[in-house]
């Protein structure tokens, strides 16, 4: 049983990031430990740097992470897992999402996004286990693109020592009714994709 | 039951519990959601005023006549109503009053990071200082008891931190209450809400001894409210801490003794001096100015150390205050190792127990573009700033605070500068009359208009300033996540109320030239900036009208799309700086440059890059 969590999201605006913490924080409560959760978005309205800290402990101080103490690392945007990464605890666990958002300073040509191997492989030098989810494409096979974080978080619960039964519940406390069983197929995808198990798709294009 | 509540909606709570009846405030981050969430409450009236002195004034005339009353505002706000702050310390209150501030450390979303708790000391009244969001909801009962106590008003203080930071909160059920009509007034036998200058003199003195009567109360009541505490342990080190610092003294020194102030104005220094007595090494661990140590200090109790290991900049992080005690070698020999073990001193660097250092000067081996703001897709503010950088080189631009303060960054860098709500009417005017000899363009927002705007046009009216003020009429409060304000005519607890147009305004201020342009209109910017940088004889006023994307007047339309046939990679596209617009994998051969293409997830079909093309490649998407 897990004690001491700390957890990082990050993303971009507009992607669920602080609902997905929210959420993370949550569980943390669930299972009996004391929780706290911080956030920093961007003055942006859309399309800024979110960070959202999470952290479960018997006890829990501070409401961030140091640098270099993050357990797992959840990045729902392939650039932002690089731009967060020192975070991570040598050898702890990262979570991103192969979506790429590119930022204003590479649209207009002032800056380059950097090749998905080279992100990739910055992660893994750093990182203990590295999970690629192609979440947006496992969303919309769910049944609606907005249940990337539930993919995100269902991935998270598939690698930690907890009960998912407890994620999905909190999950399924956030969404309205009539999105409940968009989730619950969300959730087992994302479970499907960080177990590295085919998803429905693949299956299906296999038979 | 527990519950995660951030610090704001643990304040609203708190309010409601210690039976607030009436709040006002003006958005701002981070102080925000806190009159958002109170606003929910049953029973109470809660309401978005047009400047933070507004919102004081409303909960000192609700106090007056006996409610429970506050008025909530970011740090800077508290600028704003200061005047009216520094004399409602010497009237006094009846019902309790508490004003809370949200500070930002680290200057999040702000244009300073002042600490505000130096205001308790200017204007002789106690600050409270909670450090997670049970304490935030515990300290407003607190605080409107120690308001009607000592009849003076509170600062509460918050920080980004606290504000914006969940921790668990018991939860409470809010019964139904009933809105309170006010009993009948009693007008004072003995005047002291007339602030006269015989009465401000009658006043001080009792304020003065006010004082020193909350401060005995941060001695004695304070300890069994819980307000201030003492965590007694190991005594060789002990620590005065306050706020969120709080929580990061538990969590880097778990062994030292805390002396724990929820109150860091007025101090209770006897039982300080008394704590200090009893360890071998006194520090100060508090976020920004050293507010409580110079206090100490003066009283003559010996700090070892406060703000030369601890930074006066910036916010505060574990990794600050690690090293803080590191430097100053609090902690030798792996004594204070953490109560979990994972993190030990050897050799004056903190390790992992396994040996490992923590890797806290990661160099990452590929470069992370970064991600600057942007105005959204869509938004209402890209043509005008469009149009004014087209026209920059031949006019000073001061500018002023909202999403529109993006202007300054590229591709539009259209802003030259930027002090304060309100401010730029006024620096565009002195600038002028001093005797520029550029054209002046001032921007301004609708809700800033209202805020601090309407004063200095008045100003430039009469002194006949010739200057262009532009005002970003976005129907919204934008910036802080759309909030209502007197131009929307709809009230902060979803009532229909007084819109109040800004031309009929401006016109009413005897401003002979204004001009209403649509917000998306390149051509139509274009020629109106023009026109009004000739007017001569007075300010001339631009209302440039067009909806937030986040409101429900914006009108999403046909997305565009990019004809690659047509698309010559000019980059013209790329010069009004929209998220949306991307580059393409198709290079045209002639300039060797990428040809442009458009995210239609993004694009709300607002035109703008449409009208910029010179080779008419972008079009609506054909729908059907």
């Amino acid at each position: 049983m897990i004690k001491n969590l700390n957890l990082l999201f990050v993303g971009v605006g507009g992607q669920g990031v602080l609902t997905a913490s929210d959420i993370a924080a949550q569980v943390g409560l669930d299972l009996g430990l004391d929780a706290k959760k911080s956030e920093v978005h961007g003055f942006a309205q859309r399309g800024g740097v979110v960070e959202s800290h999470v952290r479960w402990a018997p006890r829990v101080g501070s409401p961030t992470c140091e640098e270099g103490t993050v357990d797992v690392l959840l990045s729902f945007e392939l650039l932002e897992a690089a731009r967060w990464l020192s975070f991570l605890k040598p050898g702890g666990i990262v979570i991103v999402n192969r979506q790429k958002i590119m930022p204003m300073s590479v649209s207009v040509g002032n800056a380059v996004y950097p090749a998905e191997d080279a992100i990739l492989a910055a992660l893994r030098q750093r990182a203990g286990t590295v999970i690629a989810v192609d979440a947006l494409p496992l969303a919309g096979q769910a049944g609606n693109p907005r249940t990337v974080n539930t993919i995100m978080l269902a991935a998270l619960a598939a690698l930690l020592e907890t009960d998912p039964a407890v994620w999905e519940a909190a999950i399924l406390r956030r969404v309205p009714a009539k999105y409940t069983e968009v989730n619950k197929i969300a959730f087992r995808l994302g479970q499907q994709a960080a177990r590295g198990l085919p998803t429905d798709k693949q299956l299906e294009a296999e038979s | 039951m527990k519950r995660l509540l951030s610090g704001n909606e643990a304040f609203a709570l708190g309010a409601w519990e210690a039976g607030v009846q009436y709040a006002a405030a003006y958005p701002g981050t981070p102080s925000t959601e806190i009159l958002e969430n109170f606003a929910r409450y049953p029973g109470v009236k809660a309401e978005w005023a047009s400047n933070e002195k507004v919102a004081l004034d409303n909960a000192i005339g609700a106090s007056f006549g006996g409610a429970r009353a506050m008025a909530v505002m970011k740090h800077v706000g508290v600028n704003v109503a200061a005047d009216s702050l520094m004399s409602v310390s010497y009237t006094g209150v009846k019902g309790g009053l508490v004003l809370i501030s949200a500070d930002d450390p680290g200057a999040f979303s702000s244009q300073n990071e002042q600490d505000n708790r130096q205001y308790a000391r200017f204007g002789k009244f106690p600050c409270f200082d909670p450090s997670d969001s049970e304490e935030a909801r515990q300290f407003m009962r607190v605080a409107m008891e120690v308001s009607e106590q000592f009849k003076t008003p509170v600062l509460m203080r918050s920080t980004t931190r606290l504000s914006h930071s969940k921790s668990a909160v018991e939860a409470t059920v809010p019964d139904k209450r009933e809105f309170q009509p006010l009993p009948p007034f009693e007008r004072e036998t003995e005047i002291t809400r007339v602030i006269l200058p015989a009465i401000a003199r009658q006043r001080h003195p009792v304020i003065e001894q006010r004082l020193l009567d909350v401060a005995q109360w941060a001695e004695t009541t304070a300890f069994e409210q819980g307000i201030n505490r003492i965590e007694w342990n190991d005594k060789t080190l002990g620590i005065v801490t306050t706020g969120i610092a709080y929580q990061y003294a538990h969590e880097v020194l778990p062994h030292a003794s805390i002396f724990k102030l929820g109150m860091s104005y007025p101090l209770p220094l006897r039982a300080i001096r008394d704590f200090a007595a009893q360890v071998e090494t006194l520090i100060v661990l508090e976020e920004l100015d050293p507010f409580v140590e110079e206090q100490l200090k003066a009283a003559g109790i010996a700090v070892a150390h406060g703000k030369d290991i601890f930074p006066i900049c910036g916010e505060l992080t574990l990794a600050k205050v690690r090293k803080g005690v590191v430097k100053a070698e609090l902690i030798t020999n792996g004594k204070w190792q953490m109560a979990n073990g994972e993190w030990q001193m050897a050799n004056g660097e903190w390790q992992m127990a396994n040996g490992e250092s923590p890797v806290t000067d990661y160099q990452l081996p590929i470069t992370v573009p970064p991600r600057p703001p942007a105005l959204c897709p869509g938004c209402p503010h890209r043509a005008f700033f469009y149009a004014l950088s087209r026209n920059k080189r031949k006019v000073v631009i001061p500018g002023d605070i909202g999403c529109y303060s993006m202007g300054v960054l590229p591709p539009f860098e259209a802003m030259d500068m930027l002090i304060s709500m309100g401010a730029g009417i006024g620096m565009g005017h002195g600038f002028k009359q001093a005797g520029g000899q550029e054209g002046v363009v001032t921007i301004i927002g609708d809700s800033t208009f209202f805020h601090a705007g309407m004063a200095p046009l008045a100003s430039a009216v009469y002194n006949k300033a010739n200057i262009v003020v532009a005002v970003l009429d976005n129907r919204i409060t934008a910036m802080t996540g759309q909030q209502h304000h007197p131009g929307t005519g709809t009230t902060l607890q979803g009532e229909e109320g007084k819109l109040i147009d800004i031309a009929e305004v401006v016109r009413a201020m005897g401003v002979t030239y204004v001009e209403e342009v649509n917000a998306w209109d390149v051509n139509a910017l274009n020629k109106a900036l023009r026109a009004a940088l000739q007017h001569e004889d007075g300010p001339a006023v631009l209302i440039v009208r067009g909806a937030c994307v986040f409101t429900p007047h914006f009108h999403y339309q046909p997305r565009m799309r990019v004809d690659l046939e047509k698309c010559v990679a000019c980059g013209a596209c790329f010069r009004v700086g929209c998220p949306a617009i991307l580059k393409s994998d198709v290079i045209y051969p002639t300039n060797n440059k990428p040809k442009s293409s458009i995210d239609p997830l993004l694009c709300t079909g607002c035109t703008v890059c449409m009208q910029v093309c010179p080779t008419q490649a972008i079009a609506p998407i054909e729908e059907g």
